[in-house]
């Protein structure tokens, strides 16, 4: 088991036409994963990655021909917010936007649009998932993860690498890895993610790397102190980072909470959350955990 | 993006919504001619001289003066004009001040706050307005958050007018201030929504002694993605008041942010990024800036991160954290190698390459004749940076 995608997963590319798109593409097919198509509008009937795979011009009809049930977004950012909203009336499972750079209020309509359908949504500008040795639906390096017991929940990409790396150097593996992006409108959250790892049996320890702002580490720490059996390693970044330049005072009064490393890490251990401090320390603090 | 409050008002003012007007100068030589055009073209006989730089706290700071006389408007502006204004969210170092506003002074009867913003956690937009508006605003939210009435706007569906009339009962207007107050909520919302503002702030939103609701203030801050979609907003963008480094940054994709330590950093990836700046403090050092590389670092990111990182005098040695994914890191090691060599470095370097082939990499950095330390892990990095920096 894991959770979100696997070797069954039926994964088609929007935007697989694009240098971007094809690139990763590739690598996601060489991965192992079940690349069956991609979408481009207006490219429908020719084929793409040296001729493995058709393009369709809709996500519906990719599809219907090929029962795909994931889709992978390579759209640049004019376009990409529409990608999404195609994708979810299409009738796919999950969908993963990798894109950089879409204006915020296009996201606030996608996020209450993909919430009329039954698709899930992971992003936008996010690293995408891995299930080790089964698939790879994002841009995260294959080598970095192998297979294991350790979800890992992480708003940063190379910080995903680093901390999968470290649980290698101590000789675990993941069960799956997901960068759910830092922008201030995301599709799935921390939250979401960690009630998923508590149902998935392979899962023994997860992981939330988050970052300074907003409050979604705080929620999902808030969940677990109840609800979650699993033991939580947190960490988040930025405890050096300046406060934030700003000139008026909307953003503070807003959230009316405290979104600083400082205040996150003091409310996640109050949870019951394992925060560790140093960057440095995540794996193997994921390791005298589970020997415990 | 932010601008200043002139700018915000030409755009409330292209939205029909009534602000305290008056004409922006640089000079000091253009100071008389803007009195008369404010006297003659708004009516005004009293003044308010208002300093424009990209910082809340003006009038504390001394960079907003009212002035009762024409002698007093231009006595003001020269005190004004070229101060270096410091209020508590410019830093101690304050900001010059290359523009002012000769503004009419109007006579208040009530101070209000109003603002829309993205409340993130819930994924809409929030309208707020509070009785209690002048300067004090973050406090008001603290000892009395009853006092700032929200109202969420629901994707797609715009604010609503029982909504606007709702904020408007919540300030306690009726009569002709509360239909101004309607129709105004209704248009603000329209810009922050047109325009893709991130902030709209209007403090203080006031009432006149003659019963009219206008912006003596106005503060707006915009989504950088969608800056392409405004070219007359992105116009707007004043250089001056941004950081020279980081402004040198943006031009090649790097995203730099400057701070008081002495370890240079280039990381790729934001949160690496915050994490190393975290780990270098946490071994006794202290970060000199921000700076993510992004994804595909190369020889020329390479090169400009250095000339960015030592454009800055208290640098005293500098750590590479790349986490190579896509990028190969023994590409990346030559990139560093060729750096250093060019850019003739005179600070030491410490490199910690980790992911595709940096065994590879490693061997290339330790064989080369430039003078790079090599670290093997997150740790070993930050000590080895911050015994270099505390060493030069």
């Amino acid at each position: 088991m894991s959770i979100l995608v696997n070797k069954d997963s039926r994964i088609i590319v929007q935007g697989i036409t694009g240098s971007e798109g094809s690139f990763h593409a590739t690598q996601c097919l060489e991965y192992g994963g079940n690349v069956v198509g991609g979408v481009t509008p207006g490219k429908g009937g020719q084929d793409a990655l040296d001729g493995a795979v058709p393009v369709f011009n809709s996500c519906a009809e990719a599809r219907e021909a090929t029962g795909a049930n994931v889709s992978l977004i390579f759209v640049p950012p004019p376009f990409a917010a529409d990608a999404i909203m195609e994708a979810a009336a299409g009738g796919i499972e999950l969908i993963v936007c990798i894109t950089e750079g879409i204006p915020i209020a296009q996201m606030v309509e996608v996020k209450a649009f993909v919430e009329t359908t039954n698709s899930r949504f992971i992003g936008p500008n996010c690293p995408g998932i891995l299930t080790p040795d089964e698939a790879k639906v994002g841009i995260m390096p294959g080598f970095i993860a192998k297979k294991g017991t350790v979800g890992l929940i992480s708003k940063s990409g190379t910080l995903t690498y680093e901390a999968a790396h470290q649980l290698g150097v101590e000789g675990l593996g993941q069960s799956t890895c997901i960068g759910i992006g830092g922008d201030p409108i995301i599709g799935t959250t921390m939250l979401d993610l960690l009630k998923m790892f508590e149902a998935d049996p392979e899962t023994e320890a997860i992981i939330m790397i988050g970052e300074i702002g907003g409050s979604m580490e705080i929620e999902a720490a808030q969940y677990a102190k109840e609800n979650v059996s699993k033991p939580v390693i947190g960490f988040i970044a930025g405890q050096t980072a300046p406060p934030g330049r700003r000139m008026g005072h909307a953003g503070a009064i807003v959230s009316g909470a405290d979104e600083s490393a400082a205040a996150k890490k003091k409310l996640m251990a109050e949870c019951g959350i394992i925060v560790v401090e140093s960057p440095a320390d995540i794996g193997r603090t994921v390791k005298e955990t589970l020997n415990k | 993006m932010k601008i200043h409050e002139y700018q915000a008002k030409e755009l409330l003012k292209a939205y029909d919504i009534p602000i305290q007007d008056g004409v922006t100068i640089e000079e000091i030589g253009q100071a008389e001619a803007a009195i008369e055009q404010v006297s003659k073209e708004l009516g005004a006989e009293q003044y308010v001289i208002k300093a424009q730089v990209h910082a809340g706290g003006r009038g504390k700071g001394g960079g907003v003066k009212f002035s009762t006389s024409r002698a007093s408007a231009l006595e003001n502006i020269q005190n004004i004009l070229g101060m270096i204004l410091v209020t508590h969210q410019t830093g101690a170092e304050g900001r010059l001040v290359k523009k002012v506003m000769v503004a009419e002074a109007l006579d208040i009867q009530q101070e209000f706050y109003a603002a829309i913003t993205l409340d993130r956690s819930k994924g809409q937009d929030v309208f707020m307005v509070s009785s209690e508006g002048g300067m004090e605003i973050e406090e008001v939210a603290k000892t009395s958050p009853e006092k700032i009435v929200k109202v969420a706007i629901v994707p797609g569906f715009g604010l609503r007018p029982f909504q606007a009339r709702n904020l408007a009962l919540a300030l306690g207007l009726e009569g002709a201030a509360a239909k101004q107050a309607i129709s105004m909520f209704q248009k603000l919302y329209k810009l922050y929504r047109e325009l893709d503002c991130s902030i709209v702030e209007i403090n203080p939103l006031i009432v006149t002694e003659q019963g009219d609701l206008i912006a003596l203030d106005a503060k707006m801050n915009f989504d950088d993605n969608a800056l392409y979609l405004h070219t007359n907003v992105a116009e707007m963008r004043d250089l001056d008041e941004e950081d020279p480094a980081e402004v040198e940054a943006g031009k090649y994709n790097l995203n730099y942010i400057k701070l008081d330590g002495t370890v240079g950093c280039m990381v790729n990836g934001a949160g690496l990024a915050m994490s190393t700046m975290d780990i270098i403090m946490q071994v006794g050092g202290s970060p000199a800036n921000f700076l993510d590389v992004g994804g595909g670092a190369n020889v020329e990111t390479v090169k400009n991160g250095f000339r960015i990182i030592l454009s800055d005098e208290n640098v005293k040695a500098v750590l590479i954290n790349i986490f190579g994914g896509i990028v190969r890191c023994d590409r990346i090691a030559n990139g560093i190698i060729e750096a250093v060599k060019e850019l003739d470095l005179t600070v030491p370097v410490v490199v910690r390459l980790e992911g595709t082939n940096a065994d590879v990499a490693k061997e290339i950095l330790a064989n080369s004749d430039v003078a790079i330390i090599s670290a093997d892990s997150f740790e070993d990095a930050a000590q080895k940076v911050v015994q270099a920096a505390a060493g030069n």
